[in-house]
């Protein structure tokens, strides 16, 4: 019954090839680690933003005038809107909490690497396409620092040279963030930067199983086959990989609720104090501070100095800083894959930029003239901004010449 | 290899336990929030009703939602706590006009619906302590947490005037501090309830979530086991 079904099916659309291309018989190397869960909860953040954000459509209103109270409205007044909110705020950090894990995942075990080079691409592509989401959604709840962050990023467009002030006004629609910067950010928060992200992770996925995955130790597994052209060190994703990523997914979701359930504005960093005051034009905020996941390169923009009045030069940087992030699969000339197997220059290089990620990521949160730490924060994030550029910028030569240990010819299970 | 991801982890668990909030320029008074003590949330709303709702709204507090949470009858806050509304699915507004009242006071007051959650709780509560004389003001007082602030202090029968001595406030008190304090308390807690109505939920919800994901996990992970019992 269910056979001739799927047989009628089959004869008019590919669902059981599809099927097996990439799930039954996609075959993933059997080595994967804790590492390897991000992708697929990734995923999981992605349909939990779209199913609560058109819930949450259904009682927000994209105008100055109502948008704050409206979301107090979804808070209190809508049934169950209060956790339709919460799993959509807290949503939004977990998925650059993913992303960032994810991404590091791909530098740790040089997924980028050829043949995959595309698949990174792909993926800078909607790590940028998250950020302009992320960034126009903050906008919404017309709070404080919705309104002032909007600002202050919007008029870094403004620092472009001639064309900056025009630029500017053309985003916001109006001479400061008003209303209609609000509709627009609105329309291309639940509709034109969704679709691109549907669309590349379509793109991602399908440049991913073209050429198959790339796993901890960084070996082809398709070089080794059995007789009917199956890789020896690869299994079936499903159902090995669903069922390993089901446990994932409950252990995600159970820290993923102890936030939502008991700490949903996480001491600031999910949701800021200052945005529960509904959005003043007149009053600008102590220090604006945008979310956690920016702060790394918010960092960078204020290290550099500013040349001849303007702040070009940081916003510059701080749009290097993704680009050499693109630039990586060719900035990085070691025949090896995997961190296991390359030399001290490469383990060195990755921990400092790691540290250097990190601690930008914090000055970022504190106000730049700031001396907690001893030194001047400024000072502070332009030594951290050097190392961060430093380990692209000298990657093609210490990745050259780095002592490099022997790839071992099949995967191993440590 | 290993180093490296405690190095990633140790730099996430040091940044997350770094509090995001610039230090505050005075010691601010904790107050402990307890939204199943319904005394006190009771009380709060009394000192709520008797002495903010008149310049400051709660435009998104529903007076039955109030009757609801904090075990009350509709007939009690009909006609114990509403002076402001006659409908009881009202929210929380003023009749003082907004233009009215930024003459008179310089700046409107704020609505307080979510201002727990914008100032913190331990900051309402020093604020509300730390009003003092000064006649430099236009109203005869000032605030050390909330300086020239415009809000006169509305509690001075409760808790006297305050002298500042250098930064130190000395009372030639009414009441004992321990029953003005109480009071504070109570209407912070009453403001953190306002800040937030569904956390009463979210919290008596949250546990039942995770025990069902900690169930779900003890049949995941043996089903994970028993899969890839035979891949070495």
């Amino acid at each position: 019954m269910f056979s001739s079904l799927m047989g009628w099916v089959d004869a008019r659309f590919p669902a059981t090839k599809m099927w097996e291309d990439h799930l039954s018989k996609y075959y993933a190397p059997k080595n994967f680690n804790f590492w390897y869960f991000f992708g697929s909860l990734a995923m999981l953040v992605l349909v939990l933003q779209i199913v609560t954000g058109i819930f949450l459509t259904m009682n927000y209103k994209p105008d100055a005038a109502l948008a704050f109270a409206s979301v107090e409205y979804i808070m209190r007044d809508v049934n169950w809107g209060w956790l339709i909110r919460y799993l959509h705020s807290t949503g939004a950090s977990a998925f650059f909490v993913v992303i960032y894990l994810h991404m590091f995942r791909g530098i740790l075990y040089g997924s980028y690497k050829q043949p995959r080079e595309l698949v990174w691409i792909f993926g800078m592509c909607l790590y940028m396409a998250l950020m302009a989401e992320a960034f126009m959604g903050y906008l919404l709840p017309w709070g404080q620092m919705s309104f002032w962050g909007a600002q202050v990023i919007i008029n870094l467009f403004g620092s472009v040279p001639f064309v900056g002030p025009d630029i500017a006004l053309w985003i916001r629609g109006d001479f400061v963030v008003a209303d209609a910067t609000l509709n627009r950010f609105f329309a291309f928060h639940v509709i034109a930067v969704p679709l691109v992200i549907l669309g590349l992770v379509v793109a991602h996925i399908i440049a991913l199983h073209e050429v198959g995955s790339n796993n901890p130790d960084g070996v082809e597994i398709k070089k080794n086959k059995d007789k009917n052209g199956i890789p020896l060190d690869g299994i079936p994703f499903h159902p090995y990989y669903s069922v390993k990523d089901i446990v994932g997914v409950v252990v995600f979701l159970f820290i993923f609720a102890l936030i939502l359930f008991y700490a949903p504005e996480f001491g600031g960093w999910f949701l800021e104090k200052d945005n529960f005051i509904p959005a003043d034009a007149l009053k600008t905020p102590e220090h604006i501070v945008p979310l956690w996941y920016f702060t790394p390169f918010y960092a960078i923009l204020r290290a550099v100095p500013s040349v001849a009045g303007s702040a070009f030069a940081g916003v510059a940087a701080m749009g290097a800083a993704q680009v050499f992030l693109f630039l990586l699969p060719w900035l990085d000339r070691s025949p090896v894959k995997s961190t296991r197997y390359r030399g001290p220059y490469w383990k060195i290089a990755l921990t400092l930029f790691i540290i250097s990620f990190i601690v930008l990521g914090y000055l970022g949160t504190q106000p730049s003239a700031d001396t907690t730490l001893l030194v001047n924060n400024t000072i502070l994030a332009r030594i951290f901004t050097v190392i961060y550029f430093a380990f692209f910028i000298l990657m093609p030569w210490y990745t050259s010449i780095d002592k490099d240990k022997a790839v071992p010819e099949r995967v191993t299970m440590k | 290899m290993r180093n490296l991801i405690y190095v990633f982890f140790i730099g996430l668990i040091s940044i997350s336990s770094v509090q995001l909030m610039a230090a505050s320029k005075i010691h601010l008074e904790p107050v402990e929030i307890d939204l199943s003590d319904k005394a006190s949330l009771q009380r709060g709303a009394k000192t709520f009703v008797n002495y903010c709702l008149s310049c400051h709204a709660a435009s998104f507090m529903r007076y039955n939602r109030m009757a609801k949470d904090l075990g009350m009858t509709d007939k009690q806050v009909e006609e114990n706590l509403m002076f402001a509304s006659d409908k009881i699915g009202d929210t929380m507004t003023v009749a003082m006009r907004p233009d009215d009242a930024k003459k008179w006071f310089g700046v409107t007051p704020p609505d307080l619906s979510v201002i727990s959650r914008a100032r913190g709780t331990d900051w309402l509560n020093t604020y509300l302590r730390t009003f003092y004389l000064d006649d430099e003001k236009a109203m005869g007082t000032n605030n050390l947490a909330f300086k020239d602030v415009g809000m006169p202090h509305v509690l001075w029968e409760q808790q006297g005037y305050l002298e500042n001595d250098h930064g130190h406030l000395t009372a030639a008190s009414k009441g004992t501090d321990a029953d003005y304090n109480q009071t504070v308390a109570d209407l912070v807690n009453f403001l953190a309830y306002i800040g937030e109505p569904s956390k009463i939920q979210r919290l008596a919800l949250g546990k039942w979530v995770l025990l069902y994901l900690f169930l779900l996990f003890l049949v995941v992970y043996p089903m994970k086991k028993a899969f890839w019992k035979d891949i070495h």
